[in-house]
């Protein structure tokens, strides 16, 4: 086996593992997101385990790549992959929602070093992130800016703002990925409000644009790869991946976008995504 | 009589009082901001000139950000910059900065607890002939409501300069107000400024008001009139309303046992609203609150427009009159 088909394997692994953190975690949560974190969970562990140049033991380094989540809502994946990478002990994603836990129902900035930037309110990450990428630039920093978005919060004005801004700025630190998953909490996002030709209206917007599938660890890690070797746009990442990724009743309903599976779902899907990882 | 320790300017009473709008404080003290502050950064919604940003502009072309008319993206790319260890001075007209942007204001600028400096401008019916979508008169509800934020109102343009540097310098999220129309510079470099502590500029013991903004200045000539009928009458500058300086506030309510606030605002969650909380949980005792009776503004000339929403020093002395018959 070649190296990179064994990096590779190690990632899928991972990403197994931290999929069954965040069944457990929902269920112990008692409510929370479930497609979209399952979704996402190759993208964060490709993030957190290859591609972001960070340090778990020092989540302050001033040298970091920053990583903003703007749909907030996806927040257990993102917990599950910082606790897994040794943000902290993985035994404290059971607080996930809890009374006094750092990991709150959406994430918090102040309550978990690491998590970057408080969100939850959509729309508001991208140009958060721009802010941060433009404020990298003033400085000379090396460090990177990525932003994470769903395809549901296009809908919000504020995400175009955004856009039309990173691309006059030329933010060429700033990489921005979109999770085509195809649904919002009221539906199919086409029926919802229609996004497409959704690559055609950021390429009008002056923006790099890969597509990708987002479970594909090779497509994941070279679509950063080449994010990086573009010096004059801002580069956007639409990620197709598939909600509820791993549990096949979960997967592709919108009905699971914002609730946890009770006991007896959450282990259906842990047996699931166990015999998957072998 | 005046609170010689106030230092205000001489010829305060005198007709030929000079005005300037409060804005253009903000404008020089942002330069100076700047320059004490390579840190200092300012953004602005197509503003430029007319929130006086354009000095900084100028003077720090790499340093500003003019980000179109989009106050959403104003306040979140704001966010983001402090995230990058920035510290963003935001302008725009009130109504639309924090009028427009507030949820994006209190998620990730107060609950990110990032220093942020938003700074409103066109406070006020005293905006004049643009009528009431451009007349903010519930900033200071909106602000003052969020946790970790500041809320300042400047009485005149030389304490709006001396806040643009102090709110510089504090890492906290703080919301400015300014005027549009011009306002009399009542202040002196010598006059103490700081945040959270409201001034004593009129010593007096039968009642006190407390104002903000040009609102100020009325109380002012209220109170020297007052003194005429042997009124004595205590005029606080109460600058920050949030957090409010509750012992001198309190201080004066003992003491005089009756109160009125005077603000170019909704009564509703202004100034008076923020006096109200504290008297009646600590010192109940009669108050008068002078401020916008639930009603939008409308075009008109300043003058024009204080003189009918009951702005005036003869509404001041009129309330200070009623209230002081309800003291015990």
């Amino acid at each position: 086996m070649s190296q990179i088909s064994q990096e590779i394997q190690k990632l899928e692994e991972k990403a197994n593992l931290i999929r069954q953190d965040i069944i457990k975690m929902l269920v112990e949560a008692g409510s929370g997101h479930s497609a979209g974190p399952l979704g996402m969970a190759d993208v964060f562990t490709a993030l957190y385990f290859h591609i972001l140049n960070h340090d778990p033991k020092n989540p302050n380094w001033s040298e970091r790549d920053r990583l903003i989540l703007s749909n907030g809502h996806i927040c257990p994946i993102r917990y599950a992959a910082m606790a897994h990478a040794g943000y902290f002990p993985v035994s404290e994603l059971k607080t996930l929602r809890k009374l006094g836990s750092r990991l709150q129902g959406h994430p918090h900035r102040t309550a978990l070093p690491g998590v970057e930037t408080t969100s939850g309110p959509l729309g508001s990450g991208l140009s958060q992130a721009t802010g941060l990428a433009l404020a990298g630039r003033i400085d000379n920093a090396e460090w990177k800016v990525i932003c994470l978005m769903s395809d549901g919060e296009q809908d919000e004005g504020n995400t175009w703002e955004a856009a039309m801004l990173a691309a006059k700025l030329k933010l060429h630190n700033l990489t921005a990925l979109i999770d085509r998953n195809n649904i919002q909490i009221d539906g199919f996002t086409e029926d919802i409000m229609p996004l497409e030709n959704l690559r055609a209206k950021y390429e009008a917007f002056n923006w790099h644009v890969i597509e990708i599938d987002g479970h594909n660890f090779e497509q994941i890690i070279t679509a950063f790869g080449e994010a990086k070797a573009i010096f004059e746009k801002p580069t956007l990442i639409i990620a197709h991946t598939t909600p509820g990724k791993g549990v096949d009743f979960m997967e592709n309903k919108f009905e699971w976008h914002g609730k946890p599976p009770n006991k007896e779902e959450a282990e259906l899907a842990l047996k699931q995504l166990r015999s998957a990882g072998g | 009589m005046v609170n010689p320790k106030a230092y205000l300017i001489p010829k305060l009473f005198d007709a030929d009082l000079e005005q300037v709008p409060s804005r253009n404080g903000f404008g020089e003290g942002l330069v100076l901001a700047g320059e004490e502050n390579e840190q200092v950064v300012a953004l602005c919604a197509d503003l430029t000139e007319s929130t006086r940003t354009q000095a900084f502009a100028e003077k720090f072309p790499q340093r500003f950000l003019e980000i179109g008319v989009a106050e959403q993206n104003l306040a979140t790319v704001a966010a983001g910059m402090a995230l990058g260890g920035k510290i963003p001075f935001i302008s725009s007209y009130a109504t639309f900065s924090p009028g427009r942007n507030w949820e994006q204001i209190r998620t990730t600028i107060c609950y990110n607890d990032v220093p942020v400096k938003i700074i409103g401008s066109h406070a006020g019916v005293s905006v004049g002939p643009d009528g009431a979508t451009h007349q903010a008169l519930e900033d200071i509800a909106m602000m003052r409501a969020l946790p970790n934020m500041i809320v300042i109102s400047p009485t005149d343009s030389i304490e709006a300069r001396k806040a643009t540097l102090a709110i510089a310098r504090i890492h906290k999220p703080v919301y400015m107000r300014l005027s549009r129309d011009k306002v009399p510079l009542i202040t002196t470099k010598q006059t103490p400024f700081k945040i959270g502590k409201a001034e004593i500029f009129y010593e007096g013991k039968d009642v006190t008001v407390v104002a903000i903004g040009q609102m100020v200045y009325r109380a002012l000539l209220a109170a020297k009139e007052l003194e005429l009928h042997k009124i004595s009458v205590r005029v606080i500058n109460c600058h920050t309303i949030k957090p409010l300086d509750k012992n001198s506030i309190l201080k004066a309510a003992e003491e005089t046992r009756a109160m009125v606030t005077v603000e170019e605002h909704q009564i509703t969650g202004g100034l008076g609203g923020a006096v109200a909380e504290l008297l009646s949980q600590n010192c109940p005792i009669p108050l008068k609150i002078i401020g916008i009776e639930d009603s939008f503004g409308e075009s008109g000339e300043p003058n024009e427009l204080l003189e009918k929403f009951g702005l005036t020093k003869d509404a001041i002395i009129k309330s200070v009159t009623a209230v002081l018959k309800m003291k015990v």
